[in-house]
């Protein structure tokens, strides 16, 4: 791990080659395929009916409850990541504060459940 | 690849490894090539078919003329679509699943990024995919394509945190996000001294959270055909649908390699008097049974509904993996301290 600047030129190598990909697969098929559109291609595909109103709809999104529990859940993988790296130099301590952070958040997730925020109706 | 990363960098050497990279690639693109066509025999096999056998010898080139017929396929775009959006999101979907692949160690001589961070960096660049299923859905202006995407984004948010914290486990037991670390910390001569057979729970968690990141049956829901047509990339042809499909199956790679590091002990043989074959032997074997996994999975496996999906996430998942995270700390204080 001495030329440890190595690795992240690696993952921008990887990077580069994931952007380069597709812009020259992209370029050759501009190349290779036909390019003749006609109005029927270009309209959108609503099962071989002429499309009604827009796609872009506006509609109730269900889950918006769920979105604002993944941001809780997910900020608790923040915390809990560099507790599990260090854990084995940590006390009994850490064990019982990180008991507590987790049992809050579950108490949360049981109060949702019990409100019914987790019911998809 | 490890004699490279230690030598000082210079232009020649950042060249050197380029090539390699460049040379991996074509690879992975090897594999998504004949991951498909297995895909189609083995599903094939488990349905009483043949599976594709015209083209080609057993029909092994199938999967090159599908590609072929793709690139040289009209490239259609809406006309309502949002253009730069739409020709963005196949790129944005195939760029992460290949970038993850940076962090995987394939045995002890041969990896190519070996960070610290690596399961973070695994976790934080394949959530970026879902954002472009997302973008790909709303760009279209089609609405199977937006219900598509729209259905990504519950699913990603239901599942990602599981997954994420089904892991946590595992990084108890090695003390290290560094992938390489991980398995060597599995090594004791025998199987069960990986981490599937200690980490059982997790593991389960992990790989059910791990086929929903990677919209597979049963859990494919944001493209299911015989609901959505095809979902997010419904309005997509020619290339562009062959990078969606080309970022799924490489995704198939990355979370089969992931797997065999972090649960199926990496490139350690079994026992200790099989140590003789080589590690990547091992490492190859135990990816191609996680792949075939996945495969049988899809052959198995009935569709679920959106809702059961949600509360199996949250109701189920979500509470064992925590549960999971303290069982094995406290066996860590209690035994191993």
């Amino acid at each position: 791990m001495d030329h440890y600047v190595n690795h992240y030129v690696v993952v921008a190598i990887f990077l580069v080659l994931g952007i380069l990909l597709p812009v020259v697969a992209l370029t050759v098929g501009r190349w290779l395929r036909p390019h003749k559109p006609t109005d029927p291609k270009r309209s959108t595909y609503e099962s071989g009916n002429e499309p009604v109103g827009e796609g872009q709809v506006k509609f109730n999104i269900r889950y918006y409850l769920f979105a604002l529990m993944f941001v809780i859940f997910d900020v608790e993988t923040v915390f809990l990541y560099p507790w599990a790296v260090a854990y084995n130099k940590l006390g009994l301590f850490v064990l019982v504060e990180m008991f507590i952070f987790a049992g809050m958040l579950l108490v949360g997730l049981l109060y949702a459940w019990k409100k019914r925020v987790l019911k998809w109706n | 690849m490890g004699a490279w990363l230690d030598e000082p960098l210079s232009w020649g050497n950042a060249l050197v490894l380029f090539l390699w990279a460049a040379v991996f690639l074509l690879i992975v693109l090897g594999f998504v090539t004949y991951a498909i066509y297995y895909e189609r025999k083995v599903i094939g096999w488990m349905q009483l078919r043949v599976g594709p056998n015209r083209v080609g010898p057993l029909g092994l080139l199938q999967t090159v003329a599908d590609i072929f017929k793709l690139l040289i396929k009209e490239d259609t775009i809406p006309r309502k679509a949002d253009r730069l959006l739409f020709i963005l999101a196949p790129a944005l979907a195939f760029i992460p699943s290949f970038a993850v692949l940076a962090v995987i160690p394939y045995s002890e001589k041969l990896y190519f990024a070996d960070l610290n961070v690596g399961l973070l960096y695994y976790a934080a660049l394949s959530g970026i995919t879902t954002l472009a299923i997302v973008l790909g859905g709303w760009a279209s202006n089609n609405k199977y394509a937006l219900l598509g995407g729209m259905r990504s984004a519950a699913q990603m948010i239901s599942y990602e945190v599981p997954l994420v914290i089904s892991i946590v486990g595992v990084i108890l037991l090695s003390g290290s996000l560094n992938l390489k670390d991980i398995v060597t910390a599995q090594d004791g001569g025998w199987f069960w001294h990986w981490n599937l057979f200690p980490q059982i729970i997790g593991f389960v968690v992990f790989f059910i959270a791990a086929v929903s990141e990677l919209n597979r049956t049963p859990f494919d829901l944001p493209e299911a055909e015989s609901e959505l047509i095809a979902g997010y990339h419904v309005e997509y042809s020619g290339f562009r649908f062959a990078f969606f499909m080309l970022a799924e199956y490489v995704y198939v790679y990355a979370i089969a390699a992931l797997t065999t590091v972090l649960f199926l002990g990496g490139w350690h043989a079994p026992a200790p008097f099989l140590d003789f074959v080589p590690g990547i032997i091992w490492f190859l074997l135990k990816f191609a049974f996680v792949v075939f996994s996945l495969f049988w999975i899809r052959a198995t496996f009935p569709r679920v509904r959106i809702d059961q999906l949600m509360s199996l996430g949250w109701k189920v998942l979500l509470p064992v993996a925590i549960a999971n995270v303290f069982l094995t700390a406290l066996w860590l204080e209690l035994f191993v301290k």
